[in-house]
């Protein structure tokens, strides 16, 4: 186990590089000068030339590189071009409402998810079935800021139930937070919902055909019983895969979730950095993102062997 | 029996409806029989038979495009065909269990063993925790599996195959129910183990007088446990009687035709000839697995070692010995699907233990295999006359000519040449074993390797497809690997037999010489064990 948990994180620091170089070359090679974003609309090109020196632009590609490469190690993340902050105190700031937002949208995607592929195997072909499987076409389908502006409009402008927009910090006031986490959470767990329903579906089909499913049922165990407990954990290991796979997912939706309801979390800091071309913070954001990545499934790895005694590393 | 006595179990005139689109109306068609408390009585059967579903319909487990459409099932009189689903449930277990034919697969691989049992205590009776636990360590005891209470902590995959059908039976019998159904529970496994479940199942039934309705299609275990036997054929029953009478004189000529198909355990006298050229010949061949890790120390596991064997043309030599004991290792190396780890095999004058692939390849033409499953060795998706030109092709031989010799294979494995476009699906598994062979001969091999390969068919296509196998082995003059466990078609098919336990080839003689008189302790262990080793069925009706 702990062999097998070293390798993996071993395994991280090849994939962080590759990120690494890819990110760097690709914001340097697509059109943009932070220079010019700074210095504003009025800059001449002598005071944007100035900037760019002493933002270390000038020097060969590789150089920079290895300067960035250099800082990193030591644990410097460098300075945004833009907030005037270090990228890991701007990180620090945003990162709560993200993760709020992801741990909230796991919790409505999974909870809705489960249940909902589960009856639909257990009524395979059932009305009810084809009504979960329509949703979860449609699910995938929809794009998440046209659900999120549906809903906006149905729930906080209509109905007047929920606010429409803004974040309040968990620690000011719990409730203020939940009122406010409902509709992202929603909007970013749909496409979730969709994914989980359908794998959840798909596996516990498959379980049901099993002997085991049988002799459960041999036993006289209720219909309940033989579900949960015989169908459901045995089910587990691809479910879980696709919802580590599905993080992913979940990142990338919070970019539009939290532009859409102005959360002041890491999506939008994402497309803040990106639009001033404020290339320490896109460059950390994004390693962050894929250390996120690898490490969740890496969870997902170590948890298989709490469902399934079989898996041992 | 006195006339007194209340059946435990009494089907009357039981008909269930296949879907509609199906090769017949009826799954099972009027059929009657009861089961008397402490008797055994065997439904024997080939597959399609209906014996399954007439043990489902019982137990009210039917898949739900089933439909019984006639007919009583009375559990101590009480009609169980029309009970609603709740009181099934309450029966389950309680008053009738259902023991299955895998064990591998029957339990939960999530759940300990000791927790599977115990649902069924939770779910049928208020025992608090501390009694139910007793309860079940008992059962373990009765069941005779060691140490109990580490079982009762293990997951199905920590134990054998034998282990796991003991913890089915205790999960069955915990709460003594009158009526045991035992749906083929010895068929995945090997025969000593064989022995042992039979012997406690037929135990477990006396001391409490439990009904058992037993389910199989091996007249040798039917003639270790029946009491009485009821033969089935495309869901009708066929006759029914007293074991020794349906056995010895069987009055319906389906079942004295299946009866005569049973392959003898005596080998038949086949001459040996000396004079062939050796075809293969291996030298300490050995395969050893071993498991590479980080921290922890290398594991190895020989899965064979220091096999010596040899084959020449025209004669057959098979490999014996029970799942694990390396027999397939050795046929898979011999083929080099997999590569040995040492030891030389020399096919011909030629070496092949240790040649590149690349090498290797002209040579694979000369060693061609049929395998086990029918179903599932051939490529669902392509034609079976695709399947047995493209290897000829890949050798260079043209289309046409490719395709004409498939044609006459299939005339030499009794198929029609014309069903060369047919797709697998459209064949039986009989037939599809043949297309298996066409397809190996296709290639002109030397040696021809027979894994398993009749032991998924039904005895009376089993004793076609061997005699076919017997044939062409004297019409090519082939030399033919047979690797099987049944010791009963050993017998009938091999000139020379080799015995592996544990990886080692114990026991290596001629047929008569080893069923004979058996020297090694193993080999005479194996016989012993053989279910129904005093019946001689193909004997027995010839005369």
């Amino acid at each position: 186990m702990l062999d097998f948990i070293a390798r993996r994180l071993i395994a991280i620091v090849p994939v962080l590089g590759v990120v690494a170089v890819f990110v760097f070359l690709m914001l340097r090679l697509t059109p943009g000068d932070p220079a010019a974003v700074i210095a504003g609309d009025n800059a001449t090109s002598d005071q944007i030339a100035m900037i760019r020196e002493k933002l270390g632009l000038t020097l060969p590609i590789w150089q920079q590189f290895g300067i960035w490469m250099g800082d990193i190690l030591q644990g410097n993340f460098g300075e945004s071009y833009f907030f005037k902050k270090t990228v890991a105190e701007l990180i620090a700031q945003r990162i709560e409402p993200t993760l709020a937002l992801a741990v909230c949208t796991l919790v409505v995607a999974l909870s809705a998810a489960i249940p909902l592929g589960v009856i639909a195997a257990y009524k395979q072909g059932s009305i009810l079935d084809r009504f979960v499987m329509g949703l979860s076409v449609l699910g995938f389908s929809v794009p998440s800021f046209v659900i999120g502006y549906c809903l906006i409009y149905v729930f906080a402008i209509e109905l007047g139930w929920l606010p429409v927009q803004g974040y309040i910090r968990i620690g000011v006031d719990f409730w203020g937070f939940l009122e406010r986490m409902v509709l992202p959470s929603t909007t970013l767990g749909v496409i979730y919902i969709a994914l989980v329903a359908r794998i959840t579906r798909a596996s516990v089909l498959e379980v049901l055909n099993e002997d085991y499913i049988r002799t459960a049922r041999a036993k006289g165990l209720s219909n309940r019983v033989v579900l949960m407990r015989h169908a459901l954990r045995n089910a587990a290991v691809p479910i879980l895969t696709v919802i580590g796979i599905g993080i992913a997912l979940l990142m990338g939706g919070a970019v539009v979730t939290e532009s859409v309801f102005g959360l002041p979390g890491l999506g939008r800091l994402t497309v803040e950095a990106v639009l001033s071309r404020d290339f320490p913070t896109i460059q950390t954001v994004i390693l962050l993102f894929s250390v996120v990545y690898v490490v969740v499934n890496l969870l997902i790895d170590i948890s298989y062997t709490l469902f399934d005694p079989r898996i041992r590393y | 029996m006195s006339v007194a006595v209340q059946p435990v179990l009494e089907v009357r005139n039981l008909s269930v409806a296949l879907p509609k689109g199906a090769d017949r109306e009826h799954a099972v068609e009027k059929v009657s029989f009861t089961v008397n408390p402490g008797e055994i009585v065997c439904l024997v059967g080939e597959s399609g038979s209906g014996k399954s579903v007439i043990a489902f319909t019982v137990m009210g487990l039917l898949a739900k495009a089933l439909k019984p459409t006639s007919g009583e099932i009375l559990l101590q009189g009480e009609n169980i065909l029309t009970a609603p689903e709740s009181r099934l449930r309450e029966l389950r277990c309680t008053r009738m269990s259902m023991i299955f034919q895998e064990p591998m697969t029957a339990l939960n691989p999530v759940m300990t063993c000791g927790e599977q049992i115990d649902e069924v205590l939770s779910t049928h009776t208020k025992l608090d925790p501390a009694a139910r636990k007793a309860k079940i360590i008992a059962i373990l005891t009765r069941v005779k599996l060691p140490e109990p209470e580490r079982i009762y902590a293990s997951f199905p995959h920590q134990l054998s195959g034998g282990q796991r059908q003991r913890i089915m039976i205790a999960m069955a019998l915990v709460l003594d129910p009158v009526l045991l159904i035992a749906d083929e529970p010895t068929t995945a496994l090997d025969v000593t183990t064989q022995a042992e479940i039979l012997k406690l199942i037929a135990e477990l039934q006396a001391g409490q007088g439990t009904g058992v309705l037993f389910i199989t299609h091996d007249f040798g275990v039917v003639a270790e446990i029946a009491h009485r036997v009821a033969v089935l054929r495309w869901g009708e029953l066929v006759e029914m009687g007293p074991m020794e009478q349906i056995l010895s004189r069987p009055s319906q000529p389906y079942t004295k035709m299946l009866i005569s198909s049973v392959p003898s355990i005596h080998p038949v006298h086949r001459g040996v000839r000396l004079d062939g050229a050796t075809v293969l010949r291996t030298d300490k061949l050995g395969k050893t697995y071993s498991g590479k890790s980080f921290f922890q120390k290398a594991r190895t596991v020989k899965a064979a070692a220091d096999v010596d064997l040899d084959i020449r043309r025209g004669e057959t030599l098979g490999i014996v010995g029970e799942s694990g004991s390396g027999k397939s290792t050795v046929a898979r190396c011999i083929a080099r699907l997999i590569d040995p780890t040492e030891g030389r095999i020399y096919l011909g004058d030629t070496e092949i233990a240790t040649m590149s692939a690349r090498k290797l390849r002209p040579h694979r033409r000369r060693v061609q295999i049929v395998f086990q499953d029918p179903y599932r060795s051939m490529n669902p998706r392509i034609t079976v006359g695709e399947s047995i030109i493209e290897g000829p092709m890949n050798f260079g031989l043209s289309r046409d000519e490719a395709l004409a010799r498939a044609r006459s294979l299939m005339e030499t494995v009794r198929l029609d040449p014309n069903s060369l476009d047919r797709y697998p699906h459209q064949f039986s598994g009989g037939q599809r074993q043949r297309i298996c062979i066409a397809r190996a001969l296709a290639m002109e091999p030397e040696l021809l390797i027979a894994d398993e390969a009749v032991s998924a068919l039904d005895v009376s296509v089993q004793k076609q497809v061997l005699q076919l196998l017997d044939e062409i082995r004297v019409r090519l003059n082939l030399a033919v690997l047979f690797i099987t466990h049944d010791l009963r078609v050993a017998a009938q098919i091999c000139d020379y037999v080799a015995v592996m336990s544990k990886g080692r080839v114990v026991e290596y003689g001629s047929a008569e010489q080893v069923f004979g008189s058996p020297k090694d302790e193993y080999t005479k262990a194996l016989f012993a064990a053989a279910p129904g080793r005093n019946w001689d069925f193909g004997k027995a009706s010839a005369a």
